[in-house]
């Protein structure tokens, strides 16, 4: 069965417009059409000047995370029956800066991502080997975490990075730890600066929001928070011992 | 990267909120509503009880604990909650929250060492 919804999009093109604004499009849609989906129609068949991105349409290329009715989502896998008979609205996610449309500007958290070092620092292997083995457990260590594809929802969802940009934030932290974690790695110490900065793991006030937008179910609050306490125990250790060179 | 002094203040503030979450209800319960409504013997708070407590080494410990630590709990969590609410409190502010929770760390002990 068909039936309308009215999506809402937020329209800016930084160039020529002097403020972002909403523009409604009223849109046909069946019970397994998406967000989306519903975005492609709009562009295919009504406004093909609405900008956003997309790839995967399956929830795994991390491109279209969105404001849905004000909570961040993935467009794709977001249903527009959930709505209906109301309205949709979307937006680009939050604290970010707008490119054009419903697509927003990464180069911040990309740049942040690069300074967690997110890769193996490869450890040497155990004389003998040429390998670093890995046990099932040791895996579990890291896994949860390791299955973050940068949708940046967390980004949109944390207050305090919506208060200050300069925190380095949940997806970049739990990458951090996802390698920091691993029994292979040996970059530890390179990283713990990140943690330990006032803009590091200490920007984090617990809200939680992060976690519960993750679409992944990745936890990036218990990720940050395992590193206060790694955080504080370098403090202390650093305190005791401060001319002991910084081991991984 | 400059390295932050927050570890002092949140391993406070840790150990305030579990200390808190474990014995603080039991705490209030106990000394505010069942002795004094009788609901518990009346005899628990007697004076030389609690002074005995006082008295002691463990029981000096666990007062200062209990008044130190739930205070540096509650000064951070405050400090936190006005950022959150988008009142930025600077420096001296944060000094004067944390100094007023030393302050009564410094209370507890000079009065627990005084009985
Ligand atoms: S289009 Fe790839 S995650 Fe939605």
């Amino acid at each position: 069965m068909t039936r309308t919804i009215r999506i809402e999009c937020l329209r800016y093109h930084p160039e020529t417009d002097a403020e972002p604004r909403l523009q409604a499009y009223e849109v046909p849609f069946t019970d397994d059409m998406s967000v989306l989906q519903g975005l492609q129609y709009i562009k295919d068949h009504l406004d093909g000047s609405l900008t956003f991105r997309w790839s995967c349409r399956m929830a795994i290329c991390g491109s279209c995370g969105q404001m849905v009715n004000g909570v961040p989502r993935l467009g794709c896998e977001t249903f527009l029956r959930e709505f209906w008979p109301g309205t949709v609205r979307v937006e680009p996610l939050e604290h970010f800066p707008i490119v054009r449309d419903l697509a927003i500007d990464q180069s911040d958290f990309l740049a942040k991502l690069e300074s967690v070092k997110p890769y193996l620092v490869q450890k040497a292997p155990p004389a003998g080997e040429n390998t670093n083995l890995q046990a099932p457990e040791e895996m579990q260590a890291y896994y949860r975490y390791s299955k973050c594809i940068n949708y940046l929802l967390c980004y949109a969802a944390c207050p305090q990075y919506g208060l200050n940009p300069a925190f380095t934030g949940p997806a970049a932290l739990t990458l951090l730890h996802r390698y920091n974690a691993d029994s292979r790695d040996a970059g530890r110490a390179q990283r713990m600066p990140v943690v330990n900065q006032e803009d590091g793991v200490w920007g984090c006030t617990l809200v939680g929001y992060c976690s519960e937008v993750c679409p992944k179910d990745v936890d990036p609050a218990r990720a940050v928070n395992q590193n206060k306490v790694n955080s504080t125990l370098d403090y202390f250790k650093h305190f005791l011992f401060p001319r002991a060179k910084e081991k991984s | 990267m400059k390295r932050s002094n927050k570890p002092i203040f949140w391993a406070l503030f840790g150990a305030g909120g579990m200390l808190s979450a474990l014995v603080g209800p039991m705490l209030i319960f106990i000394t505010g509503l069942a002795v004094p409504l009788g609901w518990l013997d009346r005899e628990t708070m007697r004076y030389e009880r609690v002074l005995a407590f006082a008295q002691s080494g463990a029981g000096k410990l666990a007062i200062v604990a209990v008044i130190s630590l739930f205070l540096f709990h509650g000064c951070h969590r405050m400090y936190h909650c006005l950022h959150d609410f988008g009142i930025h409190v600077g420096r001296g502010l944060k000094a004067a929250f944390h100094g007023f929770a030393a302050a009564g760390t410094v209370a507890a002990i000079v009065l627990v060492l005084a009985v």
